[in-house]
């Protein structure tokens, strides 16, 4: 909603960024991409196999049935952590000593390391060792989520919401608190209501923040590796066997780099499409 | 509805507190005893794990080489993230859109596949085993990162405000620093410590552009997970350390982000 | 409408203030006329917006009461008090249409769908908005979103005040006289007691019948702009009104009449010399003073031509005097003698006036 003026001397604002964002980006993707469309027999012979890999992944029941998992998984995320995560911003205190010990606290789980993420809540999920698990059992349930598909998923789900909504707290948060004061004061002066107020005012003055907050964890859950890896190690059988840990199993598991390049590739297109439809639909009305 | 508000985050937070709380038991476990049965707190508490953690060089020198690409990632990326995002926000000019979005795409890639290529490129511009290396690597997804969410702060400032700073005599730098920066003080506070976050927790091409003189915590966390077996109590020390760090950020800038709310809701 | 009583109204943003710096409002007594225009002026930090949120609502003095017509709202939140605010910065409901916009107050406080469609119409024709009600509020200009801000205000049969919080400052400057014209013909129409915080003078002297200057968290006069301009009760006033503001130069009272540097000045009145005063000074504002074939002698400096009169800066003993001349007079080369309209010529100790 900003009436923005053409300047082509802005550009000198954003050199730096691109620099070292491209730096880092174009060679290692020309690679990528080089290795993509190449076969070779594990001795450093490259033979250009042309589109012949990405044919065979984008044929594959197994590629297919990877998607479809990382969709669904990725759709619940969302669906949970985003609400969630602005509910409780509005909810937190915004003044006083509360204020310190609430966000220390909720920003403990994003800072430890994903690995130890896994570790701990595999042990904390165990039915016979961990403090989740035997709770759950306690309560009456049958959940061993080592070798229930759906207990695996109600755990993975449950850390992924455990490790990441205050992502969507932190920054829901700060852009209500960027909420200019005269918006509440001429809403009180109005007889809004609570619920006016969040309509009208909190919720499209957010806007622009829960965007980045959807397409962060859109992003992030849709390339989740090391946390359900270390969890479930992708079972039982594949049943979390998400997109990017099929990914590593097949690069793992053969000696080309063909296919892994190729269903990389696939696997960006894929994200950069989402994002894109994401982008666009929360972002309409916003340029004239 | 005003009283029982108190209760959503108070729930939330004792929701993330368990498995914190199982985090630190751990830690002052031995891994016989994670793995053996279910205890509520240690029975046989020990110091062992911590000990550990802070004699062996590997260890501690780890905390400090991570420490130090993270603080270099985090101040590069919020100062050249600055003027970027000011200028996507307040001005049009040839390929903005497209830039823009074009930034966010280096987010979408999964890592994996680009260690090998990353190792080639760091080596070849002599960069290997150097914490700079990693500050570098990591501006890959942190200056996205950075951009987009100040750009979204700044958005949200009419421009107004810098034209009427304008006409009361101020230069564009003091306008900058002492008017702009303070009003979006709340997205400073918020990408300085997304980005101190992701690159902490960022284990691959910190392990892959490292080797002996610059390894972080990151290469000594998941050796402990691959060599020996699991030695869980080490493991949970070393992630309970880690949060320190992170806990200090935060506390740091925890006026930033709560500073609008401070400036007087009448 | 109503008439608006500050009593004893002192406000300090500090928990426990101590010093005379920590109140923010430091004492006011003002009554404000039912249907009056009133211009509340000040540089920034005077107390303006603190005064304007004590009398809204949005803000609960530290001490004091405030009154309607009589009845104490002190306690009374800002929805109940009947007031509008129209701030600095546009506020408007963006993902609302214009219409919905202007409907919402009467809506919230449930008012029938064909008397609010019968206001909302009749607010949007007084200010020209009738051909936008149709469109969203976000793609509007600054000056047509204050227009809304000012018709959500206007839109309620029932309000008291309405008030202003320097609403012009994000305006075009082509655009800011064609806003306050139209502030002022709604006042006519309106007949809204109507209060202008502003820094600007301009402002404050087109819009308002009567002028609340503070300074400092207090009020230094109320009057209509010509009182402001010829008789300033406080040297602020004096300097703050008019341009170039009052010249001031120091003196001592001698036999009741002010003397500078021993050139004695005429007053209309004596004046008593207060008792244990600290500064004294004898005020004059450039327009009345002129030059004259004998007077106080002073040396032309500097000559400044601005089309209908002149501005002349004279120096007697090291002191600046400003003065305006007419394009018609001639101005002395170098040397000449001023003379001071008796009337218009005043003496303040420590910036207040004694009379």
């Amino acid at each position: 909603m900003i009436d923005k003026t053409t300047n082509q001397r802005a550009w000198f604002l954003v050199l730096p960024v691109v620099v070292l964002v491209a730096f880092n980006a174009l060679i290692p993707l020309m690679t990528v991409v080089n290795y993509s469309v190449q076969e070779t027999f594990g001795n450093n012979l490259f033979f250009f196999e042309g589109v012949k890999w990405f044919e065979q992944i984008l044929h594959s029941e197994r590629f297919h049935a990877a998607l479809l998992r990382q969709l669904s998984f990725t759709g619940i995320i969302l669906l949970i952590e985003i609400p969630l995560g602005v509910a409780i911003a509005l909810a937190m205190p915004k003044r006083g000593p509360w204020v310190s010990v609430c966000l220390v606290l909720m920003a403990l789980p994003l800072l430890i390391p994903w690995n130890v993420v896994g570790a701990m809540w595999n042990i904390f999920a165990l039915p016979d060792i961990g403090l989740l698990g035997r709770m759950i059992n306690g309560m009456g349930f049958d959940y061993n989520f080592t070798q229930q598909p759906l207990a695996a998923w109600f755990t993975t789900i449950l850390m992924d919401v455990w490790h990441w909504t205050s992502l969507v707290v932190l920054l829901a948060y700060a852009g209500l608190s960027s909420i200019p004061d005269a918006y509440y004061q001429a809403a009180r002066i109005d007889g809004a209501s609570a619920w006016s107020v969040f309509r009208y005012i909190q919720l499209p003055k957010m806007k622009r923040v829960l965007t980045i907050a959807v397409l962060l964890r859109f992003m992030d859950s849709f390339m989740i590796y090391t946390e359900p890896f270390v969890l479930t190690g992708g079972g039982p059988g594949n049943a979390t066997t998400f997109l990017s840990i099929d990914l590593v199993k097949i690069a793992l598991g053969q000696f080309d780099l063909g296919p892994a390049a190729a269903m990389s590739l696939i696997y960006f297109l894929i994200i950069l499409l989402l994002s894109w439809i994401f982008y666009t639909l929360m972002m309409r009305n916003e340029d004239k | 509805m005003k009283r029982v508000k108190w209760l959503v985050p108070t729930l939330y937070i004792l929701f993330l507190m368990l498995p914190i709380y199982w985090l630190v038991s751990m830690s002052f476990k031995t891994t016989n005893e994670i793995l053996g049965a279910f205890s509520l707190w240690p029975q046989e508490f020990t110091l062992d794990n911590y000990i550990t953690i802070f004699t062996d060089p590997t260890w501690y020198n780890g905390y400090f080489n991570s420490l130090t690409y993270v603080l270099m990632n985090t101040l590069l990326s919020v100062s050249v993230a600055l003027p970027a995002a000011y200028a996507f926000s307040r001005y049009r000019f040839l390929g903005d859109k497209h830039l823009f979005f074009w930034l966010l795409t280096n987010r979408m890639a999964p890592p994996a596949v680009f260690a090998l290529p990353f190792f080639q490129l760091y080596s070849a511009v002599g960069l290997f085993d150097t914490p700079l290396a990693v500050a570098l690597a990591h501006c890959l997804f942190n200056i996205p990162l950075a951009v987009w969410i100040l750009e979204g702060f700044m958005s949200g400032v009419p421009k107004e405000l810098d034209e009427t700073a304008y006409v009361d005599g101020y230069s564009f730098w003091r306008f900058f620093v002492r008017i702009f920066i303070p009003t979006i003080a709340a997205g400073i506070g918020v990408v300085m410590f997304f980005t101190f976050m992701f690159s902490w927790v960022e284990l691959l091409l910190a392990k892959t552009l490292t080797s002996v003189d610059a390894k972080p915590i990151a290469a000594t966390m998941t050796r402990t997970a691959s060599t020996s077996g699991y030695e869980l109590g080490l493991l949970a020390a070393a992630g309970t350390l880690t949060i320190i760090p992170g806990a200090f950020v935060i506390y740091f800038v925890r006026h930033h982000i709560a500073k609008g709310f401070a400036l007087g809701r009448v | 409408m109503a008439k608006i009583t500050l009593d004893k109204i002192r406000h300090s943003y500090v928990k426990t203030p101590e010093s005379a710096d920590d109140w923010a409002l430091k004492q006011l007594d003002v009554v404000w006329s039912d249907g009056g225009a009133y211009a509340l002026l000040g540089p920034s930090g005077c107390g303006k917006t603190t005064l304007l949120n004590v009398i809204s609502g949005l803000l609960r003095p530290s001490e004091g009461r405030v009154l309607f017509d009589d009845r104490d709202v002190t306690d009374v939140p800002s929805d109940r008090r009947d007031i509008a605010q129209v701030f600095q910065f546009p506020v408007v409901y963006d993902t609302m249409r214009v219409y919905d916009n202007l409907a919402f107050p009467l809506r919230n406080r449930g008012v029938p769908e064909d008397q609010v469609k019968q206001r909302v119409h009749e607010i949007a024709d007084m200010l020209d908005l009738t051909g936008m009600l149709g469109s969203r509020a976000s793609g509007l200009t600054a000056d047509g979103k204050q227009k809304i801000s000012l018709g959500r205000g206007l839109v309620r049969s029932d309000v008291n005040v309405i008030m202003f919080d320097e609403p012009l400052t994000v305006i075009d400057p082509h655009l800011k006289w064609q806003l306050r014209s139209k502030l002022k013909e709604l006042h006519q129409q309106v007949r809204a007691t109507m209060i202008y915080v502003t820094h600007d003078q301009t402002e404050a002297l087109t819009f308002a019948d009567h002028v609340v200057v503070m300074h400092d968290g207090q009020v230094v006069q109320i009057g209509t702009p010509v009182e402001l301009f010829d008789k300033p009760k406080h040297t602020f006033v004096g300097h703050f009104i008019g341009s170039p503001g009052m010249n001031l130069l120091p003196c001592e009272i001698i036999d009741g009449f002010p003397s500078f540097l021993g050139h004695r000045l005429e007053t209309s009145k004596a004046v008593q010399s207060p008792s244990g005063a600290g500064r004294l000074e004898v005020g004059v504002r450039p327009e009345f003073v002129s030059f004259a074939e004998q007077g106080l002698p002073v040396d032309v400096v500097k000559v400044d031509d601005v089309g209908r009169h002149r501005i002349v800066e004279v120096e007697h003993k090291s002191h600046a005097i400003k003065l305006l001349t007419p394009e018609n007079v001639p101005v002395p080369e170098k040397r000449g003698y001023l003379a001071f309209e008796r009337d218009k010529t005043n003496v303040y100790a420590d910036g207040w006036i004694l009379s």
